[in-house]
This record gives C-alpha cells, sequence and structure tokens, in this order.
C-alpha cells in the first residue's frame, strides 16, 4: 500500500473509533464538547512556572483514555507529525529566561526550562483531549452539538464538508500518485516539474467530486442542519459529568494540588 | 409524473447542450435514457433535480423545477449517482440510509423501522453496519441504491448503475430494479439492462430526442442505433456481431 492510501486508511481509522461503544461514546455530544473545551481553556491558562499545577490536568485524558478503552499509542501515534510542532513552540525559553527557579539536588532549573516544559505539556493536554473528542464522538455529531452552541450553520458546514474533503482530496491524491508512478517507474516522489499540473489536477479533479459529495447531500435533504445527527438526549448523568469534570478543572486551576497533598507529608 | 416541455440548456452559448426536449413521463412508467457520450443524459436528469438553470418547463408531479419548489420536488425523486463512492459519504451503511429519512423530518425509530424494511427487502442486512470504505463495489452499488430507497421517493432516477459491476452484481441490480414498483428514469450505455428493465425508451441525439417509444422496438432497431453510435443489445446481435 502507497503512502498516501496507508493515510487514507489512516484518516478513516478516525470514523472507526468513534463508532465505538463505550460510556465516553454514549454521552451527549454536546456535554463532550463543552468539557473537552473547559478542559483546554484551563490548561491554557496556567501561568507558565505552574508546572506542578499543570500536571494534575493529565488525569482527565488518562481516565478518558481507559474508559474509553482507545488506546494510548494510538493517539500519539496519529499526532505524530504535529506533537513535535507543538513542543518545539517553546525550545528558545532556557535561552532568554535563565533565571534560577528550583534545585533538583545541586542542579539549578531555570525559568526557561519549566517555562518551556509547561509550555510543551499546554500542549500536548490539548492536543490529547481535542483527540479523545473526535475519537469518541462522530464528526456529524459534533457538527449538531455546535449547531446547538449556536454556532452558524455555514461555518459548521464548513466544517464538516472540509472533513469530507480530507478524505475525497487523500483518495484523489492517491489514485493520482498512483498513475504517475505507473507511468514513472524507479522515479522517487512526483518530479518538481510536474508540480504544478499535479496540483493544479489535483485540486480540480476533488472540486468535482466535492461538488458531486454536496449535491448528493442536498438531494437527500441535507440544508444546513444535523437533524440526522441527532443523538440521545442530554441525561441527568451526562449532564452531572459535565459538572463534575468543570469542577475539577477549576478546582486544579485554583489550587495547587500536588503542592497541597505533598505538603500533607511535610 | 415528469413533464419536460420545450427544454433547452447550453453550459456555454452557443454549444448546446440539450434543444427543446419535450416529452412526458408516466407514474409507474420505467424509461430507459440512452445516447451516446455527450448526448446529455446526465444534464437531463441533473435539471430535473434542479442542480442545472434551463429555458423551458420542467415539471414533477405538476410543480415546477424552480427553486421554491425544490425541496419538495426532491424529496419525491431519488438519484441513485454514476459514482457510488460520491453517493456514500457517511461512514457506514446503516448512518448513509438514515441520512435521508431523519432529514426529512421522520424520527429516529421511523427512519430505523424504514432503513431495516428497506435493507430486508433487499437482502442486505449484512451490509447495515459495514464501514462504506470497507464493502466491494457491487456491494456499494446496491448499498447506493439502498440509501434512495430508503427514502421511498415517487421516482427514482439512476446514472449508469451497471457499470463497473461483475455479472452477477449486474444481475443483482437488474431484478432490484425490476422488482422497484415507482416511476423509473435510467440512463446507461448498457442496452442489454434497459431491455431488461425499462419498458420504454428515449433516444437522446446532441441533446435533441432521436427517438421515444416502446423498449423492444427501439432497441431492435439496429440502423437508428448505429446512426446515433449505438449497438444492438448483445441479446439481440446474435453471434454475426462484428468484432
Amino acid at each position: 500500500m502507497s503512502k498516501v492510501s496507508a493515510a487514507g486508511v489512516e484518516f478513516r481509522e478516525m470514523d472507526e473509533l468513534a463508532a465505538q461503544e463505550s460510556a465516553i461514546h454514549a454521552l451527549h455530544p454536546l456535554i463532550k464538547l463543552l468539557v473537552t473545551l473547559a478542559y483546554i481553556i484551563v490548561v491554557v491558562s496556567f501561568p507558565k512556572y505552574a508546572l506542578s499545577g499543570l500536571s494534575v490536568m493529565v488525569l482527565y485524558p488518562i481516565l478518558i483514555f481507559q474508559a474509553s478503552g482507545i488506546p494510548v499509542r494510538t493517539c500519539f501515534h496519529k499526532l505524530r507529525v504535529v506533537m513535535p510542532l507543538v513542543c518545539a513552540v517553546g525550545l528558545l525559553n532556557p535561552f532568554f529566561d535563565r533565571v534560577p527557579l528550583l534545585y533538583l539536588g545541586n542542579l539549578a532549573v531555570s525559568g526557561g526550562v519549566i517555562s518551556m516544559i509547561t509550555l510543551m505539556l499546554k500542549g500536548i493536554f490539548s492536543l490529547m483531549a481535542s483527540f479523545l473528542l473526535v475519537a469518541t464522538t462522530k464528526m456529524d455529531a459534533l457538527c449538531a452539538a455546535l449547531r446547538k452552541l449556536h454556532i452558524p450553520s455555514i461555518l459548521v458546514t464548513l466544517l464538516l464538508l472540509t472533513y469530507r474533503y480530507i478524505a475525497v482530496m487523500i483518495e484523489e491524491i492517491s489514485i493520482m500518485t498512483d498513475a504517475y508512478h505507473l507511468r514513472a517507474p524507479g522515479q522517487k516522489g512526483i518530479h518538481i516539474s510536474a508540480w504544478g499540473s499535479f496540483l493544479g489536477q489535483l485540486l480540480l479533479r476533488s472540486m468535482d467530486r466535492a461538488d458531486e459529495l454536496y449535491q448528493s447531500m442536498q438531494l437527500r435533504g441535507f440544508c444546513g442542519n444535523f437533524y440526522y445527527a441527532d443523538s440521545t438526549p442530554c441525561t441527568l448523568g451526562a449532564a452531572m459529568y459535565g459538572v463534575l469534570w468543570v469542577g475539577a478543572f477549576l478546582l486544579a486551576r485554583c489550587f495547587d494540588l500536588p503542592l497541597l497533598l505533598g505538603n500533607l507529608f511535610l | 409524473m415528469i413533464r419536460f416541455e420545450q427544454v433547452s440548456f447550453a453550459y456555454e452559448k452557443d454549444a448546446p447542450v440539450l434543444q427543446e426536449l419535450t416529452f412526458d413521463i408516466g407514474e409507474g412508467e420505467a424509461v430507459g435514457l440512452i445516447g451516446a457520450n455527450g448526448a446529455g443524459k446526465s444534464t437531463l436528469m441533473k435539471i430535473l433535480l434542479g442542480l442545472l438553470p434551463y429555458e423551458g418547463t420542467v415539471t414533477v408531479d405538476g410543480m415546477r423545477v424552480e427553486k421554491k419548489n425544490l425541496a419538495e420536488i426532491r424529496k419525491k425523486l431519488g438519484f441513485v449517482l454514476q459514482d457510488s463512492d460520491n453517493q456514500m459519504f457517511m461512514p457506514t451503511v446503516y448512518e448513509d440510509m438514515m441520512f435521508a429519512p431523519r432529514n426529512y423530518g421522520l424520527s429516529k425509530e421511523e427512519a430505523e423501522q424504514r432503513v431495516d424494511r428497506t435493507l430486508e427487502e433487499l437482502g442486505l442486512m449484512d451490509l447495515k453496519h459495514r464501514y462504506n470504505h470497507k464493502i466491494s463495489g457491487g456491494e456499494k452499488r446496491m448499498a447506493a441504491i439502498a440509501t434512495i430507497l430508503a427514502m421511498e421517493p415517487q421516482v427514482i432516477l439512476m446514472d449508469e448503475p451497471s457499470t463497473a459491476l461483475d455479472p452477477v452484481n449486474r444481475r443483482t441490480v437488474i431484478r432490484t430494479i425490476n422488482d422497484l414498483t415507482m416511476t423509473k428514469l435510467i440512463a446507461s450505455h448498457d442496452l442489454d439492462m434497459i431491455l431488461d428493465t425499462c419498458d420504454r425508451v428515449i433516444l437522446l441525439s446532441h441533446g435533441c430526442l432521436a427517438a421515444d417509444g416502446p423498449a423492444e422496438q427501439i432497441l431492435r432497431d439496429q440502423k437508428l442505433l448505429e446512426a446515433n453510435r449505438m449497438e444492438l443489445p448483445f441479446c439481440l446481435a446474435g453471434p454475426q456481431r462484428q468484432r
């Protein structure tokens, strides 16, 4: 299988993950969306040196991974391209902020190193939470939840079509690269001289397909509303789940829980 | 049920694709739409579905095909696309089949009943929870037909329903089409299939109506077919057909 085809298969695996059955999958999409948003906002709001306070936020993804049955390695595998970029965000901090903030034995740890690690963790946690949301919620249900939050229909439809468009693009790239390599044996990648026409053709072909796909949706009654994706009604249990998590996030944000816990033993 | 009156259409000026087409299709009729490549078959279907602007008058069940009526008209028309990949956009067959009934206001339970009934009738229950990207071309075509039948349309339009199917799957599609009682309009180059499924044939040539009549009569008319870049169906051609 070519790399592009493999990418297509991997992309579609997200739909399969979202279709699994677990307590988390069964939760109302709107609750999951709100909890994820709250988590990301709280994580991002930690001060740059609040490493110990932030570290407790790892509990949320760990518990959700456990409850949803989604393997952690799947998350890191699928995010392998974007994860290094997120981690690279604070790489220069140790060079600019050299004031020692704590000592591990004789080793002084500067504020730059701590803020770098904090930034990395913020990025990683946010990515993990977003991944967990998409891996436990079907895209159409997610779009329906966004509509319930009164996000304009056009934006939500755009999100849905972009998601579908990625799959269409990958398929077209796969067909075109296969066709290219069958007539350019032994050549690695696409020769630079063909890049322009390749990209142009890709755009035209995928636009045609995306157009047909959208027409197919329209012909079956789609007009920007997601009636078909309405899930089970939001239960009291689901609402409690949301309230408890948001409460826990706020607690973690307002109090340095690891520090408080550590002080108990001193 | 369907009426075309002096319908013309052109993608570019001075290059008409359809020219003053006039014909009627009655309720329950099975009509084959044939013609060479570029004759205007797909364009005609798109006009009927309100996907292209046109000159003249097209009506479906007495309603003119125009913007204000599109939602009501599209409820009555089910269109099976030539490429099932473009039709099956939801992750699973079940979700795809639920799409239209839910959009048209059926409750989840009602839509589910309809989906089950359709799958049962077509003998496709085993496909219900399969992923669209993991089923074969033949299964996908049958599933695409099922998604449209779950809408319970009054008219079914099919664009090349038998392309890229092996003989067994092709036969299954033909059997399924024959079992449908609603009005059918089938565009295809597969004249054997048209002969098997349609009572009437409309032959298009350069956007004009070249012939309109009983399928048996038109599909046996070798001169007419050859004059329009077509050949007799294999089942009628006999062993003397030149290679």
